[in-house]
């Protein structure tokens, strides 16, 4: 009896112990975007004679107005706006175009594998993995071949070129889960290449589609290298504008407005994954365990 | 007639990878040798193919700055691996307990990851700014002593980078090792709790040492992250003070495109380029043999 009454009490306590810790440290996790979401909605002067975790008093929203439309960036006085809009001109198509040629692409590797398409498999898998570095020195020579230096376009095909491994790899591990004899059935009646896509794994694939627009909305969206290398001021990316406004030297510091940009240039990735987090979970582990 | 539309039928599939194998060979591995032979030549501001031999290599090994760079990126790969190792172990081992709101707690933990690391290192140039941020707050508090001015210190900035890196990525790693110990046989610490073992002793002895494979990809996938690491410094540090926060990315990017030292930029980007391989190609390789 005591003996029991003594284990209760060890399990109740270890159980306060795990939620007190769990709670702390979601807390920790918080502390960054609350911290943003308070400064946001400061003026200057409270800022300055409040402390970072002080809730405001006077809630403004100046701030946001102030880094949307009207925020000194590089050259221009219109705010975030504009790159924001250059974010999406890119990210849209990059997106859309990436996973199209990787569910075709993965559909080949998994369904309608021929001699030597798993070594280009692998070759193409190494391309996830190389530092991005070692080509952007050639890829901008090769975009002013093109005549896509500094334009939406040329952000475009980089992203493209360089998010088709993974868009390819998430489909391919999706399509191998798909049983080969219902291909193989499909091919006996007659079906063909595109007939079997259409009717049999189109069908099926949201799921993987949502994981990989996801995944490659988030990854181009944030992306920064190739946004800072490959842009003209007129074509960068929200990430590479945020940077400008933040490290800006030439302009007394507003960290109010700081926070209002940077809470409006993750908003589109971080209502994605509050919205979506089931599939930018499973994105995750695909790209992670291959 | 038969015969001819057969042969189209089975060249469809190569046909549809082919525009993606093309584009592979040219901006892969064209331009991985494309750098390289760059990397052989004096090319300043623009290209030339003046053959210059290991030349830039031999000045990248002799400059300080690299070293610098190499010892950061020493430093800031350790610490970040390990503390998100550590710490994701932790939060996935007591989020495994059958607890209330595992869901809230997962996505919380989880959200840093769908900000850019400009994002996340504005705000951690916030917080840690000593005047305005934490050091102010604790100062308010009424201890009038503390300072925690690292982000301007020489010796300590580049541990404000590890700060924000480790809480970006920490909840990544809680989820792959989450879904590890899901995967795990239940059988074998059942018996072990019905010999009386404790909690501790069958996750540190049973437990732990099945995960094995998950520590490895995350290993792999967090190395990769801290080579590649550029826009966090460039938000927060600027590679500052001085250039106590530099790394390889930065120092790629600063002589290739502000100093115009083109080959020499791109002698560095090989150097990153053979550390990601060292561990990369054996992770490839064992994932693909495992999957044939």
């Amino acid at each position: 009896m005591i003996k029991t009454q003594k284990t209760n009490i060890s399990a109740i306590l270890s159980r306060i112990l795990i939620y007190t810790i769990l709670t702390i440290s979601a807390l920790y996790f918080l502390l960054p975007i609350f911290v943003m979401i308070i400064t946001s909605v400061k003026d200057i002067d409270e800022i300055k004679n409040g402390n970072l975790l002080s809730l405001p008093q006077n809630i403004t929203f100046q701030p946001w107005v102030e880094a949307w439309s009207q925020a000194r960036i590089g050259a221009s006085s219109d705010g975030i706006k504009p790159y924001f809009i250059n974010s999406i001109l890119i990210t849209v198509p990059a997106v859309l175009i990436s996973c199209i040629i990787g569910a075709l692409n993965g559909y080949v590797f998994s369904k309608w594998r021929f001699k030597g398409s798993e070594v280009f498999f692998s070759l193409l898998l190494f391309g996830c993995f190389i530092p991005f570095q070692v080509v952007l020195l050639p890829m901008s020579q090769t975009m002013g071949y093109l005549g896509l230096s500094g334009s939406v376009a040329g952000l475009i095909f980089v992203h493209v070129v360089y998010g088709t491994a993974f868009t390819t790899l998430f489909f391919r591990n999706f399509y191998v889960s798909i049983p080969t004899e219902l291909i193989n059935a499909a091919k006996i009646d007659g079906a063909g290449f595109f007939r079997i896509f259409f009717k049999i794994l189109l069908p099926v694939s949201l799921p993987i589609f949502m994981v990989c627009i996801i995944w490659q909305m988030t990854q181009i969206w944030n992306e920064f290298l190739f946004g800072i290398t490959f842009s003209d001021s007129d074509t960068q990316p929200v990430t590479v504008a945020l940077n400008n406004l933040v490290n800006s030297t030439s302009t007394v510091k507003k960290y109010n407005v700081d926070m209002a940009a940077a809470l409006i240039a993750v908003a589109p990735t971080l209502i994605a994954y509050i919205i979506s987090g089931k599939y930018f979970v499973k994105g995750l582990m695909a790209g992670a365990v291959k | 007639m038969k015969s001819k539309l057969k042969f189209l039928e089975e060249a469809i599939p190569k046909l549809i990878v082919a525009p993606t194998f093309l584009i592979m060979i040219i901006f892969i591995y064209g331009f991985i040798a494309w750098n390289f032979i760059l990397s052989l030549t004096t090319s300043k501001l623009l290209p030339v193919y003046t053959f210059a031999g290991l030349k830039q290599y031999y000045s990248l090994f002799d400059n300080m700055k690299w070293w610098l760079a190499m010892e950061n990126l020493l430093i800031f790969s350790s610490l970040f691996i390990g503390l998100c190792l550590i710490i994701g172990l932790l939060l996935a081992i007591f989020i495994d307990q059958k607890i209330r709101f595992e869901g809230i707690f997962r996505t919380i933990y989880l959200y840093p990851m769908a900000l850019s690391f400009i994002a996340t290192g504005t705000v951690w140039q916030w917080m840690l700014n000593p005047g305005l941020g934490l050091e102010k707050f604790v100062i308010d508090l009424g201890f009038t002593n503390f300072t925690f001015d690292w982000i301007i210190n020489s010796e300590m900035a580049i541990y404000t980078i590890i700060i924000a890196a480790v809480w970006q990525s920490t909840g990544f790693v809680m989820v792959l090792i989450l879904a590890g110990l899901r995967g795990i046989n239940h059988e074998v610490i059942n018996a072990a709790k019905i010999d009386g073992a404790s909690l501790p002793l069958i996750y540190w002895k049973i437990i732990i040492p099945q995960l094995g494979p998950v520590f490895f990809s995350s290993v792999i996938i967090l190395l990769h992250i801290a080579i590649k690491t550029f826009d966090l410094v460039v938000v927060m540090t600027k590679s500052g003070p001085g250039f106590s926060t530099v790394l390889p990315s930065i120092f790629m990017y600063d002589y290739s495109f502000a100093r115009n030292k083109l080959a020499f930029g791109a002698s560095s980007a090989m150097i990153m380029l053979f550390f990601i391989m060292i561990f990369v190609v054996p992770y490839l390789y064992r994932e693909l043999r495992k999957n044939s």
